[in-house]
């Protein structure tokens, strides 16, 4: 069982998604950064499509209240384990009564905190994402509040080695990110300088973030007409343009469909880098086909079964706990071999 | 009528039918989603129908975007002459005060349309509207089509924070806030009802082919309907034709 002592900024519980509700007008939620979110999952051990918790720029203060096995991915927030420094892209047990506090990020706006077993909350329509505004899923549809307590789901025995996510599986939060996109559904509605002022300038993320959009600000896109369609479906990444001329990009809280012109997607193998943007990051946007999309997207895919195998190398190094007594005082020590 | 495959993003794959608000085209949609939906191709991960178009999300490690279109195309030459079966028509009445703090943009509509306030109120509400789809955040129904004398454009820039329960006007389309949200429709009044219930398996009030019929409110008769749905006390009017109208 997991205690908040204090929830931070906005945490709340997420998994991959509530799909098979868009036609009844519920978004699909899950976790922002797919990337982190995934890692977390398999430091730990856990099957994919597991709940854990999300936290946004601060994050929050949690007591074990028994022992857990648990992970942090994504942003740097300065995490301590009973007031020790832990690294974020590791995994390691934690023993009952520990308590892990997060701090504000500097860079990045994402962190997960995962645990084997996964974060026990009921499954709302096939999900565990929270999405507040309908106020269903995750801890009774609402963002972690002080004194809320999470139940761990069953497992086996604890692993106890230690996991330090190589180098190469780590992303860097750049300060200026180039997100790629694929043009459609309704580029036509944009004029020839419309497009090109679109992939020539220079925009920043607003202050508005939120897990629903990314609102831009920057140059104008000028549309050929009118910037009104006929509301129709936005994926994850759509890059809406209203008659502003500014663009909004939608994200995993994202309504399911929307009535402004859709200039093209952002894709899926760059959308964490937008969810790890902050306010006042610099975006450029660059014009993609679907071959790259593509083959983008086998990377992400093939790189997660990489962390697997490197994670289940890593659980099987040699580990030893000892109690030692020197002059009457007993120590605990833990021995692992280090790769 | 054509349908158009378009793209929206890596995944995803729109067949779009045009920029129309009609019965026909919602009808087209409505019976390729059951087409895709009969194929239970767990490639596909999900679809999406709106007014004017069928989204389908599909995992692009299992089934590429050209064997996909080759699938739509097939089930779009075999809805040509199958006949929808049409479950019973609802018309849902909603208790609605226009205008004061509840519909900011009452004004500026009639400004824009040449209309006074009261006209642009008794030509919205007098239209029986058909949901044509839900979408949006909550189970928001879109609902066609308003009286061509009060099309108005939706905002430049969207609001981050709608009331729930809000009535607005986007283009042709009119409907209302289920939950609070951002927006960019032109809020003219506001219901009491409660409208999205996610404690239930299908959370949404709405169905796709209800009517929907705004009633003019007082502020007072507002504030009693509102104390009322907060005690669960209220109950809004329902009539249930026998046949089916024209949407499924």
């Amino acid at each position: 069982m997991i205690k908040v002592i204090n929830p931070g900024f906005f945490t709340t519980i997420q998994d991959e998604g509530r799909y098979g509700y868009q036609a009844f007008g519920l978004p699909v939620s899950g976790a922002m950064d797919g990337y982190a979110y995934r890692v977390a999952n398999i430091l730990v051990g856990n099957t994919a499509g597991a709940a854990v918790i999300e936290m946004i720029s601060s994050g929050g203060t949690f007591e074990f209240v028994k022992d857990a096995y648990i992970s942090i991915c994504g942003a740097d927030m300065g995490a301590t384990l009973n007031g020790e420094k832990v690294a974020p892209w590791t995994s390691f047990y934690v023993d009952a009564g520990s308590i892990l506090e997060f701090g504000y990020s500097q860079r990045g706006t994402y962190t997960y905190l995962a645990a084997y077993g996964g974060i026990d909350v009921p499954l709302i329509l096939g999900s565990r994402s929270t999405y507040t505004r309908g106020g269903i899923g995750g801890h009774h549809g609402r963002a972690l509040q002080i004194d809320d307590t999470l139940e761990i789901g069953e497992h086996t025995n604890l692993p106890m080695s230690t996991i330090i996510l190589s180098k190469k599986f780590i992303k860097q939060y750049q300060n200026k990110i180039t997100l790629r996109v694929l043009l459609g559904p309704q580029d036509d509605y944009f004029s020839k300088e419309g497009k090109e002022i679109f992939f020539s300038s220079e925009y920043t993320i607003g202050d508005d973030i939120s897990r629903m959009s990314s609102n831009l600000e920057g140059k104008l896109v000028k549309h050929s007409a009118k910037p009104d369609i006929v509301s129709d479906a936005s994926c994850m990444g759509a890059i809406q343009i209203p008659g502003s001329g500014e663009p909004i990009i939608m994200m995993a809280d994202r309504q399911t469909t929307g009535g402004y012109a859709k200039i093209g997607a952002v894709i899926t193998a760059d959308l964490w880098k937008l969810a790890q943007a902050k306010p006042g990051d610099p975006v450029l946007f660059k014009m993609c086909t679907e071959e790259l999309a593509e083959e983008e997207l086998r990377t992400l895919y093939a790189s997660y079964a990489e962390v697997e195998e490197f994670a289940a190398a890593s659980r099987q190094a040699l580990y030893r706990k000892y109690s030692i007594k020197v002059g009457g005082q007993q120590y605990n020590l833990d021995l692992m071999e280090v790769q | 009528m054509e349908a158009k495959i378009l793209r929206a993003g890596d995944q995803g794959l729109v067949v779009d039918f045009g920029e129309t608000i009609d019965t026909e085209t919602c009808r087209k949609v409505h019976q390729l989603a059951k087409k895709i939906k009969e194929l239970r191709d767990d490639r596909i991960k999900e679809i999406v129908p709106t007014y004017r178009s069928l989204q389908i999300y599909f995992n692009l490690l299992k089934i590429s975007r050209q064997e996909l279109t080759d699938i739509v195309c097939d089930a779009l030459d075999k809805i040509k002459d199958v006949e929808l079966q049409l479950p019973k028509k609802r018309t849902i009445y909603i208790p609605t005060c226009y205008g004061e703090e509840f519909g900011p943009d009452l004004d500026f509509v009639a400004k824009i349309t040449n209309l006074k306030p009261e006209q642009v109120i008794e030509l919205h509400a007098e239209t029986v509207y058909q949901v044509y789809v839900l979408g949006f955040v909550a189970g928001f129904p879109y609902l066609g089509s308003v009286n061509e004398k009060i099309i108005i454009p939706r905002l430049e820039k969207p609001r981050n924070r709608i009331p729930a329960g809000s009535v607005g006007i986007g283009g042709r389309q009119t409907g209302l806030y289920t939950v609070e949200s951002p927006g960019g429709w032109r809020l003219i009044g506001r219901t009491p009802l409660k409208t999205f219930f996610p404690e239930k398996e299908n959370p949404a009030f709405f169905r796709p082919g209800d009517n929907i019929k705004f009633e003019p409110i007082t502020k007072q008769e507002y504030n009693n309907i509102a104390e009322q749905v907060a005690k669960g006390q209220y109950t809004p009017e329902i009539k249930i034709t026998k046949m089916a109208g024209d949407l499924a």
